[in-house]
């Protein structure tokens, strides 16, 4: 399809979105339908004002490989990094401080939605599908499959965050967790999705590399499987084909069920599935040794997908799912810890005999600490999975925290240390702008994952302990709002834990940016190398 | 039982005796494959792809 095809379907679809609005079934979709014509109507604008002028377009090297998209998701990585961070502040603030609620738009029922979706699909799918490009090109030795796929991949994903994210804030909600979008929205994404497993496929197809390599096997692994998951957790029946409300096909603890296997599922393909892919893929070449031991990696593949799609019922302890359905969530999910250690290790003792590169390399200390995250959140997961110990921390701030040590901890840190990999290689750039702001955005987003990890740990238990404190007429001791009250001092310190992970998140954009622009900081070394003395 | 009339029962029935043996049986032969003499040099080799790229 050539420049005026695509125009053409661009403009069509402004004008049927324009349809959609006219005919809107309720205001809300009304609203979204004109957030798409403003989306697809500023494309069309664009297109017709880089039309070709005329001259014979350059005949593309098949040979070379494809990096226009992954460019352009290194950038939106970044950027949807700094929003999602700072999003999360805004949610931390408004627990802390109930005044930064501003009604109607930007509560916080809305804002945590907001926060989740950019954080996980924004930021950390931006960065699994723009790395998954990079590493399957140079891992089969062939361009990407389907030409222009690629790019109809890209920005298809970036209208579904762009139509999810307005919807949240215009109310519009499924209300199933991790998946807020309305049906339309999902139909969309579906066909982005096919699109992106038809381009992945077909590249793997088409490799020079005899062997798959076993990054893409934990890419098509997600790929594959978040299809499957996003699928089957949102069917559901429209009210009005020009409205926004559905209904789910599943009712009462079934739905429940349904909600949580994708729940738990999008926390083990999405944000560990995927991100184990990176690993796999940047760690080895960062470090400059290959994968500690391969035949380790293929056991952890096969085994963490084996085990991961039962940890779902965990979610549900305690309630009306049948009980021999909790209990086999509870021993899948510790039995997990096996897997994840497996490939915790295999990623850090890939740096053995270079472990003087945690010193030297700000880089492959962001790596390391990720890998050290994934290793402990997948520890206190499986513990937290334990009925008696998710008796006391179920519905409190222990499950906050431990999310957050995977995701800013595991899958933050990993990304980040993949776009410090990537923007100097895909503008030929000698290196990166600063090393040293490297290092800073690696102490702050360290710092800030400690606190709030560790706060949010102390206000969990805090949170349980009282909740189950009876007196000796079996009473309970403190209402529900002085749990609340005991609990504000943590959430100012979240506030600040967050605060820091930002920080971080926006000197990394810096430094970006000036590398982009071609610039080199000048500045002492890192590391200056001092002859060791000889002992007398 | 009628093969068309699929309950909750028998689905699950199925699910954790021929279900569960398929799964098992899978992952042994991956185990197997990656214990088999000459894994290892294959391994090896397979390990080395991301230093193998044309530029």
């Amino acid at each position: 399809m050539g420049h005026l095809g695509r125009t053409a379907i661009l403009g069509l679809g402004t004008f049927l979105a324009l349809l959609a609005a006219a005919f809107a079934a309720d205001s809300a979709f009304r609203l979204h339908a004109f957030v798409l014509v403003l989306a697809l109507g500023v494309a069309t604008i664009y297109m017709l004002r880089t039309a070709p002028t005329g001259d014979a377009p350059a005949a593309k090297d098949e040979s070379d490989y494809m990096d226009g998209p992954i460019r352009a998701g290194v950038i939106l990585t970044t950027f949807w990094g700094v929003v999602g961070f700072l999003v999360g502040v805004v949610a931390a603030a408004q627990l802390a401080w109930p005044d930064f609620n501003i009604e109607p738009f930007l509560n916080f029922g809305r804002i945590r939605p907001l926060h989740t979706s950019a954080v996980v699909f924004a930021f950390g799918g931006t960065a699994l599908i723009t790395t998954s490009m990079y590493v399957v090109q140079r891992t089969s030795r062939a361009r990407l499959f389907g030409g222009d796929l690629a790019w109809f991949v890209f920005w298809g994903y970036q209208l579904f965050i762009l139509l999810a994210a307005t919807g949240y804030l215009l109310g519009i909600t499924a209300s199933r967790e991790y998946a807020e979008p309305e049906w339309y929205v999902d139909l969309w994404l579906t066909i982005v999705w096919v699109a992106y497993l038809i381009m992945f496929l077909g590249t793997l197809i088409k490799r020079k590399e005899p062997h798959i390599y076993v990054a893409n096997w934990f890419y098509l692994a997600f790929i594959v499987t978040i299809a499957m998951l996003h699928v089957v957790n949102n069917l559901a029946v429209p009210v009005s084909f020009l409205g926004t409300k559905s209904y789910s096909l599943f009712s009462g603890v079934q739905d429940a069920l349904t909600q949580w296997w994708y729940g738990h599922n999008a926390v083990g393909f999405f944000l560990t599935a995927g991100f184990l892919g990176m690993m796999y893929y940047f760690m080895p070449k960062q470090a400059e040794r290959p994968v500690y031991s391969y035949r380790l990696s293929i056991i952890h593949f096969w085994s963490l997908i084996f085990l991961y799609i039962w940890a779902g019922p965990h979610h549900l302890h305690y309630t009306a799912l049948p009980d021999w359905a909790q209990t086999l969530g509870m021993v899948f999910s510790v039995m997990l810890w096996m897997p994840s250690w497996g490939g915790m290790i295999n990623g850090l003792m890939t740096l053995q005999g270079a472990w003087d590169k945690i010193r030297t390399d700000p880089i492959i200390r962001m790596m390391v600490v990720a890998v050290a995250f994934y290793g402990m959140s997948t520890f206190e997961g499986p513990v937290m999975s334990i009925k008696a110990v998710n008796g006391l921390s179920h519905y409190t701030d222990w499950t906050i925290g431990h999310v957050h040590s995977g995701a800013l901890g595991w899958v933050g840190m990993i990304s980040f240390g993949a776009v410090y990999f990537l923007v100097p290689r895909l503008w030929n750039r000698e290196r990166i702008y600063s090393l040293r702001m490297i290092n800073w955005h690696f102490w702050f987003a360290t710092l800030g994952i400690v606190v709030y990890a560790a706060v949010m740990w102390v206000a969990g238990i805090t949170q349980g302990l009282m909740w189950r404190e009876y007196d000796d007429q079996g009473f309970l001791v403190y209402s529900f709002a002085e749990t609340v009250q005991a609990l504000h001092p943590y959430y100012v310190l979240r506030v600040f834990g967050g605060l820091l992970y930002l920080i971080g998140g926006l000197i990394m954009a810096w430094n970006v940016y000036q590398t982009i622009r071609g610039n080199v900081r000048n500045e002492r070394p890192l590391v200056t190398h001092t002859v060791a003395q000889p002992a007398e | 039982m009628d093969v068309l009339n699929i309950t909750y029962e028998s689905f699950r029935h199925f699910a954790d005796s021929w279900g569960l043996l398929y799964m098992l049986g899978i992952f042994l032969i991956v185990i197997a494959l990656v214990l088999l003499p000459g894994a290892k040099k294959r391994a090896r080799d397979a390990a080395q792809i991301p230093f193998n790229e044309d530029r």
